[in-house]
């Protein structure tokens, strides 16, 4: 009693946030159990028949389902493999630039593009790409090349997606591993110059040693939203030419669920993906917890 | 005690750059060797072309902004405004959405911050505190809603039944607190105030809210600097929230008015009568007032950021510790 007669404020502190956590995403997690009836709105919640597994049924059934996993996997997949390691080769060589202007200019400019809002900068990759007055076509023209509508291609949508996500998030995951990368003990380059190693050799033998254990749990954490893409860049790049590759579980539930209302089925459709990115990253840090021997949380 | 080497935007940040202030300076000035300058020369030659890349892009769009229109689509305009104009943004400025939605993100943005970080600093120093009771039940029950969601639908239903569609409180109330940004509050707090100070303040018989705002707040203001940071550019950059529970188009914040600027400029070709000179002229005009638009929305952002890049940083870094 004492105890509380002394602390009652940091109960009161945490209550608001509480009180949100519990409306905004406790109250959604129940209201998720729509997915397994046939909702009404008039009928509310519990007062809507069940419907058990109905939904996910024609969810597994329809030829949506296997188009968008394969999509959110490709465009994942994709993304890792292509953009993961660039921030870690930009965040490399700029600690080896020695200029400092140089070095801060290289920084900020990094930065920049991460605070542009997404509905900008999609707006920015038509204008560039434009099939007739883009710069980027006007360029491949001057070279000699065809003219191409990669906005209007679900060929071209997955590079356009992943070189765009590394021109715009490089820097601000590079943030991270420039960190890092200043820790590591200068006593070991002094050693290594003594020693007559060349940048080259004290990159690869102590540089990338030292943020190793940064990439490998980022990395990790990155497998574990493997399903988990953005529904915003996705949605705002869509275009019906590019709806094939373009389409992903976020942005067919946006459609059927608020467009086209058909609230249980496509509450059971995002109920699937919460799932599966719950059991991945549980799964991921599972193995993170075998093989570094510490886990993520 | 607020500027001891654990506080870590103190007034002068020194500690906070780490590239920029403890880099080891390593360069083996007198004498680098032949493969050394190589590397030097073959690095900062691919790091100049990355800059160019990143910035190129922003300059052209403000060079073609203010410069004539069908210099721009037949590619003439490249390093420098050609044919200057201003009709772009005199058209971006006079329009009544465009205003609108400059409006609502001002009063979006500054009620959003507002109750976010109010939200975000209080519960995030209950929760640094060690002696609070039943902490990490709810640091686990608030952690949890990062791994798993209830979806779209749900969230929308909750958003209905409370009435909040098409009101202020359906852009500031589903997102009053981030987990990431309590996540850092929570950790600031942990590692800047020290528990000697808590201990001294009870002896004088001082209560823990008056303890918070006479002491803890006053020695703290990098957290508010941050979070007011990450809470303002998301709210200013803002566009899902409004997607899903706004309809009324005078409540659209400046990106929704952005999206059918940028994204669905069908009107322009709506205008079109059938003579293709006229489309071609339209269309310019058109891609003259994407220019500006974006300009016109992005500017506040990007000439405040060299100021809060500072913050930003301090954030990122918080951030990056393990709670």
């Amino acid at each position: 009693m004492r105890y509380l007669r002394e602390n009652w404020v940091l109960y009161l502190f945490v209550l608001p946030a509480l009180i949100y956590f519990l409306v905004f995403h406790y109250w959604p997690m129940y209201g998720a159990t729509i997915a397994f009836k046939n909702f009404t709105p008039i009928k509310g919640i519990l007062g809507s028949p069940w419907a058990g597994f109905a939904h996910f049924e024609r969810f597994f059934n329809s030829h949506f389902f296997e188009l968008l996993i394969r999509n959110t996997i490709l465009i994942s997949v994709y993304v890792l493999v292509a953009a993961f390691p660039v921030p870690i080769a930009f965040a490399l060589m700029v600690n080896q630039v020695d200029y400092a202007p140089l070095r801060k200019t290289l920084q900020t400019a990094s930065y920049v593009p991460h605070f542009i809002s997404m509905v900008v900068f999609i707006g920015m990759i038509f204008l560039f790409l434009s099939p007739t007055n883009g710069m980027v076509n006007r360029l491949i023209v001057f070279l000699g090349g065809e003219a191409t509508d990669f906005m209007g291609s679900a060929a071209w949508f997955r590079h356009v997606y992943v070189a765009t996500e590394i021109w715009k998030e490089t820097g601000f995951a590079a943030i991270i591993y420039l960190a890092v990368l200043s820790t590591i003990n200068p006593e070991l380059h002094e050693a290594a110059i003594v020693d007559g190693a060349t940048k080259l050799q004290r990159i690869i033998h102590i540089d990338v040693p030292g943020i190793v254990p940064t990439a490998v749990v980022l990395l990790i954490l990155r497998v574990g939203r493997l399903m988990d893409i953005g529904f915003q860049k996705a949605f705002l790049m869509q275009t019906q030419l590019n709806v094939d590759a373009s389409e992903i579980i976020p942005t067919y539930v946006y459609k059927q669920g608020l467009l086209g209302a058909q609230f249980s089925f496509s509450a059971a459709v995002g109920l699937f993906n919460a799932v599966i990115n719950l059991a991945l990253i549980l799964l991921v840090n599972q193995i993170a917890k075998r093989v570094t021997g510490n886990s993520l949380w | 005690m607020g500027d001891s080497e654990l506080s870590p935007a103190g007034a002068g940040g020194p500690a906070l750059d780490p590239v920029l202030e403890n880099a080891p300076r390593r360069r083996g000035r007198l004498r680098a060797s032949a493969p050394d300058r190589v590397f030097d020369a073959v690095n900062v030659a691919i790091l100049a072309l990355v800059l160019v890349a990143l910035v190129y892009p922003l300059y052209f769009v403000v060079i073609s902004s203010i410069s004539e229109p069908s210099l721009v689509s037949t590619g003439k305009v490249t390093w420098y405004p050609r044919g200057l104009t201003l009709q772009g943004y005199t058209r971006v400025l006079r329009d009544p959405n465009i205003l609108i939605g400059y409006r609502n993100t001002f009063i979006y943005t500054g009620v959003g911050t507002t109750l976010n970080v109010t939200l975000t600093v209080l519960a995030g120093y209950a929760l640094s505190r060690r002696d609070f009771r039943g902490r990490n039940v709810i640091t686990g029950l608030i952690v949890f809603t990062m791994l798993f969601n209830g979806g779209l639908i749900p969230l929308y239903l909750v958003v209905r039944n409370l009435g909040l569609l098409d009101t202020l409180g359906a852009m500031v109330l589903p997102t009053a607190v981030n987990v990431v940004n309590l996540i850092i509050a929570r950790t600031f707090f942990a590692t800047t105030i020290p528990d000697e100070l808590l201990e001294a303040a009870r002896v004088d018989g001082c209560g823990t809210a008056r303890f918070f705002f006479q002491i803890v707040l006053p020695i703290s203001p990098a957290i508010i600097a941050v979070e007011v940071l990450f809470y303002g550019v998301f709210h200013w950059n803002a566009f899902f929230e409004a997607l899903i529970f706004l309809n009324d188009p005078d409540k659209y914040p400046l990106q929704m008015v952005l999206r059918d600027i940028l994204l669905r400029a069908r009107l322009s070709q709506m205008m079109f009568t059938g003579d293709p000179r006229e489309l071609a002229e339209i269309q310019m005009l058109a891609e003259l007032i994407k220019f500006s638009a974006i300009v016109v929305a992005s500017a506040p952002i990007l000439l405040l950021y060299p100021f809060l890049q500072r913050y930003f940083m301090t954030g990122v870094m918080i951030g990056s510790l393990k709670g």
